[in-house]
């Protein structure tokens, strides 16, 4: 029997590290099966202005109610735009978590550490769980901590790029330094990718564009939903030594009979 | 109709006329059932019980601002 190895943030008890998005997808409805199939229990959303055309529905309606909302501040430039699209999303009845992302880089669409750090300050002040996207380098991350984020969302490679752990050195950097979760957020694009985040110690993976953009988004989910429990079991079991040289034989070497190994 | 009766406000960018007297006509007026609606009202946010005694005057700045799918 294994002691209790939920996640808690903002004073909420998870049972799965794996946090899901909700953008990309060609079709709302399917949300719901992506939730079920993946077991997340987190869920990103966006604010936008309403289609005054009435184009569009309401995503709100395909998100089983169980799930925590993590309304993002896309679209913000600047900590008071982040700010501003925080307490939009609080005021509309959506809760009190907020994932700040703060981007004024079209190209590789990378996080202002610096404006994410005076967002969180603000936002934690007024109530809010903040979970901060952000570059992972380890003054951030402190400065992060001193803010009273909730947890440190660090990028493993560009937002929508599928392109994995390309910045995992510094996510091990950031897990052994930082008193915080840490939750793996954009670029992972495989299974093994959020195995291997889980494996390394993060304390949850988010994932949505790997999920959106396979042939077969309901049971990617659910390959990503065993991945990550697969990598969190590793990690609390302990991976065995590595060694840097030669190999080890798994079979005794003794009471061999063939007379091939008899010097 | 009498257009003494609506004001000229900004909607989402947009230049409308509304014979709305408050928030909450504005939104029915507009046909709008969303889930969860955020509105800032000349950068005030609005919260949702409030929408029915904000007033809608001439030249407001009105953002109506809803959930979508994101990462």
């Amino acid at each position: 029997m294994h002691t209790d190895d939920s996640l808690v943030i903002g004073g909420k008890r998870l049972q799965s590290r794996l946090f899901t998005g909700t953008g990309k997808f060609g079709r709302e409805d399917v949300i719901p099966a992506i939730a079920e199939a993946s077991g997340s229990q987190v869920i990103t959303v966006a604010l936008r202005r309403v289609d005054l055309g009435g184009r569009g529905g309401n995503i709100l309606d395909h998100i089983p109610p169980h799930m925590q909302l993590l309304p993002n501040t896309s679209g913000a430039r600047t900590a008071d735009e982040a700010v501003r699209i925080a307490r939009l999303a609080r005021a509309s009845g959506a809760g009190d978590w907020i994932k700040i992302e703060i981007i004024s880089d079209a190209r590789n669409l990378l996080p202002d550490g610096y404006a994410t750090a005076r967002a969180t300050e603000v936002l934690a002040k007024e109530g809010f769980v903040v979970l901060p996207y952000m570059n992972p380098d380890l003054y951030v991350a402190r400065d992060l901590v001193n803010a009273g984020a909730a947890a440190v969302m660090p990028l493993g490679a560009p937002i929508g790029s599928n392109r994995g752990l390309q910045t995992r050195e510094m996510i091990r950097i950031l897990i052994e330094e930082i008193d915080l979760p840490i939750v793996v957020d954009a670029g992972i694009g495989a299974p093994s990718q959020a195995c291997e985040a889980m494996e390394m110690g993060a304390a949850a993976c988010l994932v949505n564009t790997a999920i959106a953009t396979a042939a077969d988004p309901v049971r990617m989910a659910a390959a990503f939903g065993r991945a990550v429990a697969a990598g969190r079991d590793a990690w609390l079991a302990g991976l065995g030594r590595v060694l840097t040289e030669g190999g080890a034989a798994s079979s005794p070497q003794e009471g061999t009979f063939t007379g091939f190994l008899d010097e | 109709m009498d257009s003494s009766n609506k004001v000229n406000i900004t909607v989402n960018g947009q230049q409308m006329q509304s014979a709305a007297a408050h928030l909450a006509a504005l939104i029915a007026e507009l046909g709008l059932t969303e889930n969860k609606l955020a509105v800032e009202c000349n950068g005030v946010i609005i919260a949702p019980d409030s929408f029915q005694s904000q007033p809608v005057t001439d030249g407001d700045v009105i953002e109506l601002i809803r959930f979508v799918g994101g990462g």
